[in-house]
C-alpha cells in the first residue's frame, strides 16, 4: 500500500486501474489511455499530480542560492510568477532531479519537483541550503491538479474564485499566480495549453467534480506518458539520472553558461563535456514501419556506433511509434533499432512529435 | 467483469481456446488479459503453416504500456491468422472472443482437455488473482 493523494477515493469510485508510482498509488488510465490522450489533444483532460513536490524557499539570499543550486540562472525571472524549467546537478554534472521554479519575489520562490525524488531532493536542497540561511518549507498539505487541452482554461475557469478569475485567464504561458489559497501556472507536461492548479487537499476533491461535470476528461499516468513523449519532455529517471548531464539529455538549453562567473553546481563538469566531439546525441525517432519502440532498446548506426532508446512507445496521435534516444555522435539521419532480435528502420527526426495537437515532424 | 463464453476452454496465461468443427482450434487472449494491458496498438503474428511447440512463442501483442509474448498452449500447426488486426488490434480490446481471435491451428496431438481450464474454473482462477 502505497501514499494516497487527497483524490485517491475519486480515482477509485471511476475504476480506475491503480498503479504504484514512485511509493504512491497512483491512476493509471480509467478505461483507455488512448481515447483520454486524445481529450486532452482535442478538448480537455485533468490530472492528479498531487505526488508531485511542492517546495516553497524563502530568505534574503534565495536568488544567489538557486544561481548556485541548479543549471539555469533565476536571474531570467525578473516577472513576478514567471517560471524557468531547470535541472539540479551534482558536482559531477549529473541531474538530480529536473524541475520548475516560479518567481513569486526577491525572497520567496516555489519549486517543484519530482515525487519518486521527493526524499534525495529534499535532503540534497536542505544541505545545500545550510550556508544561505533559506527556509525550505515543504508544502505536502496542497494538492496538484493539471488540467490540460485546447479548453482546459476555459473549461476549468468557472472553478476559479471570481476575484482571480481575470487575473488567471489573462495570464501568459510559463506564468504562475497565487490567487487567494490557490496557486494557478499556465504550464504543464502535455505539450498542451492548461493550467497546473495547487490547491488545499480539502478543495481538491470539489474542484476534480466540477471540472468532469464540464466534460473535463479524467486522464491517468498512461496518457500523461504519452502525452509528454508526443511533446518531447523529458521524463526523470527514464530519460536522464544521476549518471547523464542535460548536455547528453537534450537539455542543454536549460543550462545557461552567461554569466561566465556563476559557480553553480556542477559547472566545471558541464564545460569539459560541452567542448567534448564525442559527447552523445539525444534524439527523437521514428518507426518506419510496425512495431513499437520501448525503453532500452539498443538503436543501431550502422558504421558509427549503438545507443539506446531512453523511452519509447505508441504516438496515439501520429499512429505510429516514436521514441527519444541517446545515440553516438556522428552526422546521420537513419538508424536501425533492435526489437525482438530484427533490426527495424527508423528515422531521427527533430522534437517535439507533436504541440498543441499539431504534428510537428514529417510522417 | 464480462461473463466468460461457455464454450471455451482457459488457460493459466490468460489465453482462450475454441475446438472448430473441423479439428482446428481458434485462440485468443481473455477478457482479462485485455483489460490489463490496456489500449492495444500492435500485433505481431506467425506465418501460416508454421509449426509452433507447446508453450513456445507464438504471437507478441503490444499496448500502449507494454510487449506481451501470447505462448502457445498447444502444439501445432498454424492454419489462419487474424490478419484484420494488423489494421485494427484494437479489436482484441473490443471483442476479445470474437473479432479479436489471434490465431487458428491444427493440434498435432489433439487437445488435452484436462490441462485447460472449464470458465468456472478460470473465473475462479481470475477472481483469486484479483484478491
Amino acid at each position: 500500500m502505497g501514499s494516497k493523494t487527497p483524490l485517491y477515493d475519486k480515482h477509485v469510485d471511476a475504476d480506475a486501474r491503480i498503479v504504484d508510482f514512485g511509493g504512491w498509488d497512483m491512476p493509471l488510465h480509467y478505461g483507455s489511455q488512448k481515447e483520454e490522450h486524445h481529450a486532452v489533444r482535442g478538448n480537455a483532460g485533468v490530472f492528479d499530480v498531487s505526488h508531485m513536490t511542492i517546495v516553497d524557499l524563502a530568505g534574503k539570499r534565495v536568488r544567489e542560492f538557486l544561481q548556485y543550486l541548479v543549471a539555469n540562472d533565476v536571474a531570467r525571472l525578473s516577472e513576478y510568477g514567471k517560471a524557468l524549467y531547470t535541472a539540479m546537478l551534482n558536482p559531477r554534472g549529473g541531474v538530480i532531479d529536473d524541475l520548475i521554479i516560479y518567481y513569486l519575489s526577491d525572497t520567496d520562490y516555489r519549486l517543484v519537483v519530482n515525487a519518486a525524488t521527493r526524499i534525495k531532493d529534499l535532503a540534497w536542497i536542505r544541505e545545500q541550503a545550510g550556508a544561505f540561511d533559506i527556509a525550505v518549507n515543504e508544502r505536502a498539505e496542497l494538492a496538484m491538479i493539471a488540467v490540460q487541452g485546447p479548453n482546459a482554461r476555459e473549461l476549468a475557469a468557472p472553478c476559479v474564485a471570481p476575484d482571480y478569475r481575470d487575473a488567471a485567464m489573462a495570464m501568459k504561458p510559463f506564468f504562475g499566480m497565487l490567487g487567494g489559497d490557490w496557486f494557478i501556472a499556465r504550464t504543464g507536461y502535455t505539450g498542451e495549453d492548461g493550467w497546473e492548479i495547487c490547491l488545499p487537499a480539502a478543495q481538491a476533491p470539489g474542484v476534480w467534480d466540477r471540472l468532469l461535470a464540464a466534460g473535463v476528461v479524467p486522464c491517468g499516468l498512461g496518457a500523461r506518458d504519452t502525452l509528454r513523449l508526443e511533446a518531447a519532455m523529458n521524463l526523470y529517471g527514464t530519460d536522464m539520472d544521476e549518471s547523464v548531464s542535460p548536455l547528453e539529455a537534450g537539455l542543454d538549453w536549460t543550462v545557461a553558461w552567461e554569466p561566465g562567473d556563476r559557480d553553480f553546481i556542477g559547472r566545471a563538469a558541464l564545460q569539459a563535456l560541452r567542448d567534448n566531439p564525442s559527447k552523445q546525441r539525444f534524439v527523437g525517432l521514428l518507426l518506419e514501419e510496425r512495431g513499437v519502440l520501448r525503453n532500452h532498446q539498443k538503436v543501431v548506426v550502422e558504421g558509427v556506433g549503438e545507443g539506446e532508446i531512453t523511452s519509447g512507445g505508441f504516438s496515439p496521435t501520429i499512429g505510429r511509434s516514436i521514441a527519444l534516444a541517446r545515440v553516438p555522435a556522428g552526422d546521420y539521419d537513419r538508424a536501425q533499432v533492435e526489437v525482438r532480435g530484427r533490426l527495424l528502420n527508423v528515422r531521427i527526426v527533430k522534437t517535439p512529435f507533436v504541440r498543441n495537437g499539431k504534428i510537428q515532424i514529417d510522417t | 467483469m464480462s461473463d466468460l463464453p461457455g464454450d471455451l476452454l482457459y488457460t493459466k496465461d490468460h489465453e482462450w481456446l475454441r475446438r472448430e468443427d473441423d479439428g482446428s482450434v481458434t485462440i485468443g487472449i481473455t477478457d482479462h488479459a485485455q483489460g490489463a494491458l490496456g489500449d492495444l496498438v500492435y500485433v505481431e503474428l506467425p506465418e501460416v503453416a508454421q509449426d509452433v511447440d507447446e508453450g513456445g512463442d507464438m504471437a507478441v501483442v503490444e499496448s500502449v504500456k507494454a510487449a506481451s509474448d501470447v505462448y502457445a498452449p498447444i502444439g501445432g500447426n498454424i492454419t489462419a491468422v487474424n490478419e484484420g488486426l494488423s489494421d485494427d488490434p484494437e479489436k482484441i480490446n473490443s471483442d476479445p472472443y470474437g473479432d479479436g481471435w489471434i490465431v487458428r491451428m491444427q493440434p498435432s496431438d489433439g487437445m488435452d482437455e484436462g490441462a485447460l481450464m472449464s470458465p468456472d474454473d478460470y473465473q475462479q482462477f481470475i477472481d483469486e488473482l484479483d484478491d
